[in-house]
């Protein structure tokens, strides 16, 4: 029979001699490259005291951004509704009343904006529908929970700090 | 008399029209991709047409007596058609370069708002740069900007939208009894205005929200409430009183809301003729007011071009796996672990934002 690769070996099915039948020969060869590994390096990353560092194309658990007069960003446009094959998007729109023009960048703001981490799974086509800058998939792992119900993310769990009035918050939220 | 029968050529196909047709509608007879985009050019409307120049064509055969070719590109909604006549649409490099052109100087002074213009999806000015603009623009100015006018409590003007394509006059004109619109001054100031601002309160007047081509008019009862994708287009009808309203029209839903009332748009994007023959012009009772399903009659969903926007998340002819579930469990229905109005704030049952007639702000959430 031909073989897929050189390495193939024949079975060898003749009778064990004495010193195969004790086994101790095999059982010290076996503890032999068990001892050698004791000097490798270790592979293994100790979570959570040790973090590994993320790829830089790495799509975690979204966030909604605020311009830098920390206004919404998000106008409700629907795109990234539209984009998410998942349909893990909801949203409601509103119109911005004159006295929250400090709240909102645009006219048309997101009422409500939810995303469905259940349904989720984290492709970041609405990070790139979005016509506004608005929606970006952070770096961070979305994290586990007991319940169904707390993975309906609602805008407030999405937004980041406020720029100018939350400036602590927004350090520690950047990891500084 | 018989009819004399003029036989053109467009795009190397050969259609007979009577003699008075314009290339346009004999384009739009062979239909297809042949037909060239109109932004002004309204086939119900007496007079329109010859502003946008989106429908250039190219004559490169006058007729047959005389087939030297025409020496200008011509707007086919305005040029009629003469024996013999040889077009080129699409297959004419000239026009596609000025078409290209075109679009370019129409959207000079549009705004980049499609991320909150309510048009977005069915606006044809969308659909015209995406299938012959430019991905960028050269213009390097000032875009001229207008503040945005309330026309009536129903109708929102965006003047930084118009292009101009006075289709919105014509309605007014011969549609209402009195126009109270119109354009103002000229050039790169003209704009729709109404002098002295004005409601707009005529029984016709909601129809110029659906000849607009771009979002310069749209309906105030449907602003920001929903995108035009996220709603479910379905023919309907009703017994309007009045003898003008046609009363046939397109409910666009979600769930069992209705958000928002048109008249039914064809192919080319104009109302189509209603089934007793009316035109299919629908008045502002059945527009504004109608907002309920139990106003209408609900003859089915409408059909909707597969590659259109609109279409996306309608699964036609799609099976329903069989439920399997109650009939393990002995007739007990699965128990529900979760119930997304409990935990989701979107789409509240007892919030109907359909039953606003203005947009929904902070306070009605």
């Amino acid at each position: 029979m031909q073989t897929l690769t050189n390495r193939s070996k024949q079975v060898d099915r003749s009778p064990m001699n004495f010193l195969e039948r004790i086994y101790l020969w095999n059982i010290f060869k076996g503890m032999f490259i068990t001892f050698k590994h004791m000097f490798k390096k270790q592979p293994t990353i100790h979570y959570p005291e040790q973090k590994r560092t993320f790829s830089p194309v790495f799509r975690g658990l979204h966030v909604l951004n605020r311009d830098e007069e920390g206004r919404e960003r998000c106008t409700a446009c629907g795109l990234c509704a539209v984009a998410c094959p998942a349909e893990a998007i909801t949203m409601e729109a509103a119109e911005r009343l004159p006295e929250e023009e400090n709240l909102y960048r645009e006219e048309k703001y997101a009422a409500k904006y939810e995303i469905n981490m259940l349904r989720c799974i984290f492709c970041g086509l609405c990070e790139e529908a979005c016509p506004k800058d608005a929606i970006y998939l952070s770096e961070t792992l979305a994290p586990s929970n007991y319940s169904r119900k707390n993975f309906i993310y609602s805008k407030q769990d999405l937004l980041i700090p406020n720029p100018k009035t939350e400036t602590t918050d927004l350090e520690k939220a950047k990891g500084k | 008399m018989s009819e004399t029968l003029f036989k053109v050529t467009i795009d190397n196909i050969v259609i007979e029209v009577p003699a008075g047709t314009t290339i346009l509608n004999a384009a739009r007879k062979i239909g297809g991709e042949v037909a060239p985009p109109t932004m002004c050019y309204y086939s119900k409307l007496e007079g329109s047409g010859g502003k946008c120049r989106t429908c250039l064509v190219e004559v490169s055969k006058g007729s047959e007596k005389d087939p030297r070719p025409m020496p200008k590109l011509v707007a086919s909604c305005r040029t009629t058609v003469m024996d013999g006549m040889e077009v080129k649409n699409i297959t004419s490099e000239r026009v596609l370069t000025a078409r290209a052109g075109v679009v370019e100087f129409l959207l000079i002074n549009h705004p980049l708002d499609c991320p909150i213009c309510d048009q977005a999806g069915e606006c044809y000015l969308q659909d015209l740069s995406y299938e012959h603009g430019a991905d960028k623009s050269r213009f390097e100015f000032q875009k001229r900007t207008f503040k945005k006018v309330d026309l009536g409590d129903k109708i929102q003007l965006h003047m930084t939208r118009c292009i101009l394509c006075y289709r919105c006059v014509l309605v007014a004109n011969q549609l209402t009894n009195q126009r109270e619109h119109g354009i103002l001054d000229r050039g790169d100031h003209a704009q729709i205005a109404t002098y002295i601002q004005k409601n707009l309160q005529n029984d016709f007047i909601g129809n110029i929200i659906d000849v607009c081509p771009v979002g310069a008019l749209t309906d105030k009862t449907f602003r920001f409430k929903n995108r035009v994708w996220f709603t479910k287009p379905v023919d309907a009808h009703r017994d309007c009183n009045n003898p003008k309203c046609c009363g046939e029209v397109r409910l666009w839903m979600r769930g069992d809301e209705v958000y928002r009332v048109t008249g039914r748009i064809d192919e080319w994007g104009e109302v189509k003729d209603a089934s007793n023959g009316k035109p299919g012009w629908i008045c502002n009772e059945c527009r504004f007011d109608k907002k309920k399903v139990s106003d209408w009659v609900i003859e089915g969903p409408t059909n909707v071009n597969r590659h259109s926007v609109i279409s996306q998340g309608h699964y036609v002819n799609s099976v329903l796996p069989q439920e399997t579930l109650p009939e393990v469990l002995n007739g007990r229905q699965p128990k529900l672990l979760m119930d997304i109005h409990n935990v989701s704030e979107v789409n509240k049952p007892n919030i109907e934002l359909s039953a606003l007639d203005r947009p929904a702000h902070s306070t009605d959430f």
